[in-house]
């Protein structure tokens, strides 16, 4: 059977004929669509290395079946820098050294956009370690990953001020 | 990003020199998603996906193996078994022949692939490979390393004996003595990025294979010897790894062999990448231990005589089940000098997953019975354990010989111990717990300061060899390729920082490329600690070659000394006059001059004789300590680490950012090993934690509440080292000891701090509510 969907992906729209109702989100970004910066952990929603926004929110793309994404907008690792200018997460997880082998660093930024947007950790360590849990990190950067996010989310609120809009969840919204 | 990079030539210093906290090279790559892993790669056309069969049995003989409705099912190309290996079906890295590519005939232990599918996708060749129809005869096994003593099981291995004095005299003598055992549990690696091959067939032999390999060399090896054809007709190329903690040492073999294999068949490139439960169960572990302790000891709680043996889960093979086990002997000493000692280690062969390299070697294993020991002994004599642990120091006249006959000189663990308990505040906080648990009848708390010394080298004395390639071109970039590979750590960054100060260039100015066998030939493992030691040394080399060649270059063309030429920040003097490096180095080309260089390093002063017991197998100690807090829900079982303090020694560190993370990282990750991170095979021998949803690693909600991390900044390597630095990969694993002891301390509170809890590894909740309820009926 086939079926077809349309979304768009960082910004940019996409028709994809499925094949396979049972092809995930994961799988359609990697093997179809040539965008393997989100990585395929343990391919069961519970490592959150695939993790990338539908609609601004964080899931699990390899529990997501790409069939249920019609309309969907959705933002992946390749779609958060302008260019070479970084997302603030993106420089934050930089400079704080949030990382080793890199591997689950697509996952955890695009979680860390997700929770600043959801603005549920606010200022605080322990919220922000809780709420990044789902991501997990076995070269241990936790320390890292943890000051990067709150340093992240303090910029947004502070732009946040000002301005109307939402700065932080970048090219998504553009 | 450095598309029109102009370095400055007027600079004081190099811009990602040694000793500097630059980020990692591939960071932006890394934020960006444009870091590329092997599953990453576009595929070459025609690939085609490789899936294993596995065996459902712990032990059985196969009496019959139906492979044909897998051959016929949709979009399959190719079914290998184990005689279908062109050259020998062996992947044994000890080259004991004891490790089959694919199970023939017979299969030990439960998940041991004896079949490979090869189709047009994974998902045909998985459906595929469901569709076996294997008939075994149950043979007797056991799973458990006590199972396996009790049934008479071989060792894998020739196990090992380190004496010194006469421990039975000493035993008898002492004026105290205690006899224990402790239980240590294994360890999945879990590395994020699976193992993952990918083979592209050449002309006539030739094979190009891309693996997540810590080995490439070895990698090399197992896949000529299971091709039939020589090294020089397979080149393995490793651009990074996410994750590998010795996981991907000797255990990327496998898939390496049967991609290359498959693609040399059908003369197609072919791809193998198991699922994240079938890399657990296929994949081996870090050992489980069994300790047996018999020590002596005085009043002071001094050690006289410690006799210990270690017994090692090892699985069906060998693999590197001997150097494992031969580690723990070495580090059963930690920092403590036993006047008679000796120590056995048991490499039990058992019908599991064969156990491999995890971040330690065996070392922790070792380590943490010398703690036990030490824990004991405090709570029988009702003492604070670090009292004991400092009586037992190594130091002073008489009492600097290692079990092993090794003189340990480099040692600053008195130092570290002394700054931390000062900087932590210990003893204060160690009376305000105790005053705390006087009061709290449902919440105790614990606190333990633990000590660590590793030793570095490979214990092979011949691993300890590294080379280099470095290439300067025209315009002055650099290329820089060595045998290590990059898995996280930073190697890379290192090496790359350490070539920037010997040429005293930008490390803009060079290009890391990837572990190519091709490039650097019998390269060791990326293992014990040793890449940056090894590889950076080998990177120096060769630029130390290079420069004798332009500096003798330079004399002679503008007639001046030669120590009147200097390599200064981007630029070189000779004599009165200043070039940029760039154009210095294009003067050199036009003269002639060899502008490449093969470097290589051996580590001075090791020797290790395995019969005799004796030698000195490591060329130096790296140190550090810790000190965790905890709260122990005595209901439940349940705790958290609500501080944990770290003092550790890198040496003159070569990034400072870069050896914070891996203190940080390998605390979280010991911390994991001895909490809750549990290995469970059911009684068929199929082992249950195969995913994160049973296996349960550390959350960032995990990590300690308090978080301070300090590296010894006044310590120098006394060894002449890359820049005087030190190892950092394996030695902070062993900090959480400290976890495991806080929580045994707030158990201990239960019976007053009388009775030593002998908390089992790992301590999870369950066991620690165990260890509540025993304290509880026995006061």
């Amino acid at each position: 059977m086939s079926l077809s969907i349309s979304l768009a992906i960082n910004g940019r729209q996409h028709d994809v004929a499925l094949n396979d109702p049972r092809v995930t989100l994961l799988d359609l970004l990697r093997e179809r669509l040539d965008l393997p910066g989100t990585k395929k952990g343990c391919d069961r929603g519970q490592c959150g290395a695939c993790t990338v926004l539908v609609d601004g929110r964080r899931i699990n793309s390899c529990l997501a079946l790409a069939a249920s994404m019609d309309g969907a907008e959705i933002t992946t690792i390749e779609g958060l820098a302008e260019g070479d200018e970084l997302h603030p997460v993106q420089a934050a997880f930089i400079e704080h050294d949030a990382f080793q082998c890199g591997y689950c660093t697509p996952g955890q930024i695009m979680s860390a956009v997700g929770l600043i947007k959801e603005g549920m950790a606010g200022d605080d360590p322990e919220r922000v370690r809780e709420l990044m849990s789902g991501n997990i990190c076995r070269c241990g950067a936790y320390q890292g990953i943890t000051e990067a996010v709150l340093e992240a989310g303090r910029k947004a609120a502070e732009n946040a001020q000002p301005q109307t809009g939402n700065p932080d969840t970048g090219k998504d919204a553009a | 990003m450095n598309k029109s990079f102009k370095p400055d030539v007027n600079a004081e210093t190099v811009d990602g020199g040694a000793h500097v906290a630059r980020p990692h090279d591939s960071a932006i790559k890394h934020v960006t998603g444009k870091a590329i892993y092997i599953d990453d790669m576009a595929e070459p056309a025609g690939t085609l996906h490789a899936y294993l069969g596995l065996s459902t049995r712990a032990h059985a003989r196969i009496t019959s193996m139906d492979l044909a409705r897998v051959r016929a099912a949709p979009g399959v190309k190719l079914v290998l078994t184990g005689g279908d290996v062109p050259g020998i079906n062996d992947i044994s890295p000890a080259g004991l022949n004891d490790e089959p590519v694919l199970a023939e005939g017979e299969v030990k232990f439960y998940g041991q692939p004896v079949f490979c599918v090869v189709a047009e996708t994974r998902h045909l060749a998985r459906k595929a490979a469901q569709l076996a129809q294997i008939e075994y005869e149950d043979l007797p096994y056991a799973t458990d390393v006590v199972a396996a003593i009790e049934a008479g099981h071989d060792h894998v291995c020739t196990p090992l004996t380190l004496k010194r004095g006469d421990v039975d005299a000493g035993l008898a003598r002492a004026p105290n003595r205690l006899k224990g055992e402790m239980r240590v549990g294994g360890q999945d690696h879990f590395y994020l990025e699976g193992h993952i091959s990918m083979a592209i067939p050449g002309e006539d032999d030739e094979v190009t294979v891309w693996a997540s390999t810590q080995h490439p060399s070895e990698i090399q090896h197992m896949v000529g010897h299971a091709l039939g054809v020589p090294s020089h007709s397979v080149n393995v190329q490793v651009r990074r790894m996410g994750g590998g903690f010795g996981g991907k040492e000797t255990q990327g073999n496998q898939f390496a062999a049967l991609a290359a294999i498959a693609a040399k068949k059908l003369n197609v490139p072919v791809k193998i990448r198991p699922d994240r439960d079938d890399d657990m169960s296929i994949t081996g572990k870090r050992h489980d231990f069994h300790i047996d302790y018999d020590v002596g000891y005085d009043d002071d709680g001094r050690i006289l005589a410690f006799d210990g043996t270690f017994a090692a889960r090892c699985g069906f093979s060998a693999d590197l089940s001997g150097p494992v086990t031969d580690r723990a002997l070495f580090h059963a000493d930690n920092c403590y000098y036993y006047e008679d000692v000796r120590l056995a280690s048991r490499p039990m062969m058992t019908n599991t997953v064969s156990n491999t390299a995890f971040r330690g070697f065996g070392g922790p294993q070792g380590l943490i019975g010398a703690e036990r020991v030490i824990e004991e002994i405090a709570y029988k004599l009702g003492r604070d354990p670090l009292d004991i642990r400092k009586i037992n120091f190594y130091g002073g006249e008489g009492r600097n010989l290692t079990p092993y006959h090794q003189t340990v000189e480099d040692n600053i663990i008195g130092r570290i111990v002394e700054e931390l308990e000062e900087s932590s505040d210990y003893q204060a906080r160690r009376k305000a717990i105790v005053a705390f648990n006087e009061n709290s009848p449902v919440i105790r708390k614990g606190i333990a300061l633990t000590p660590v010394k590793f030793g570095i080298s490979f214990t092979a004395t011949w691993y300890n060899q590294a080379g280099a390639l470095v290439h300067v071109y025209r315009d002055g970039s650099l290329h820089l390729n060595h045998g290590g590979t990059e898995m996280g750590q930073g190697l890379n960054t290192k090496v790359a920082q350490a070539l920037a100060e010997e040429f005293q260039v930008d490390f803009a100015m060079i290009k890391i490329t990837a572990t190519n066998t091709g490039k650097v030939p019998n390269t060791s493992a990326t293992a014990a600690s040793s890449g940056t030691d090894l590889n950076a040394m080998a990177a120096v080399n060769a630029a130390r070659q290079i420069k004798e060649r332009l500096v003798d270059f330079a004399s002679e063309k503008y007639s001046v000394p030669k120590e009147t030429i200097v390599f200064e920040p981007n630029r070189v003097r000779v004599g009165n006059q200043v070039f940029s490096f760039a154009e210095f180095i294009d003067q050199a080309y036009m003269a002639r001059v060899q502008l490449s260089a093969a470097g290589f390093y051996k580590t001075p002063k090791i020797h290790w004789d395995r019969a005799t017991g004796k030698g000195r197998p490591f060329y130096y100690y790296a140190y550090g300590a810790a000190v965790s807090e905890v709260s122990v829900d005595t209901l439940t079982g349940e705790y958290q680490v609500d501080r944990a303090d770290i003092l550790h020694d890198v040496g003159k560190s070569l990034n400072p950012a870069i050896d914070k993370g891996q203190v940080e990282g390998a605390f979280i990750q010991g911390m994991g090993w001895l909490t809750t991170e549990e290995l469970w095979w059911d009684d068929k021998g199929m082992l249950r934690t195969h995913a994160p949803s049973t296996y349960k690693i550390p959350l960032a909600s995990d990590r300690p509440r308090i978080f301070n991390v300090k590296l010894a900044d006044w310590s120098e390597n006394r060894e002449m080292t890359i820049r005087r630095s030190k190892a950092v990969g394996e030695p902070p694993f062993m900090l959480p000891v400290s976890v495991l002891e806080a929580i045994s301390m707030a158990v201990a509170s239960i019976g007053d701090y009388r009775t030593c809890p002998c908390l089992d590894a790992p301590a999870t909740p369950e066991r620690v509510l165990m260890a509540v309820e025993r304290l509880k009926a026995g006061a």
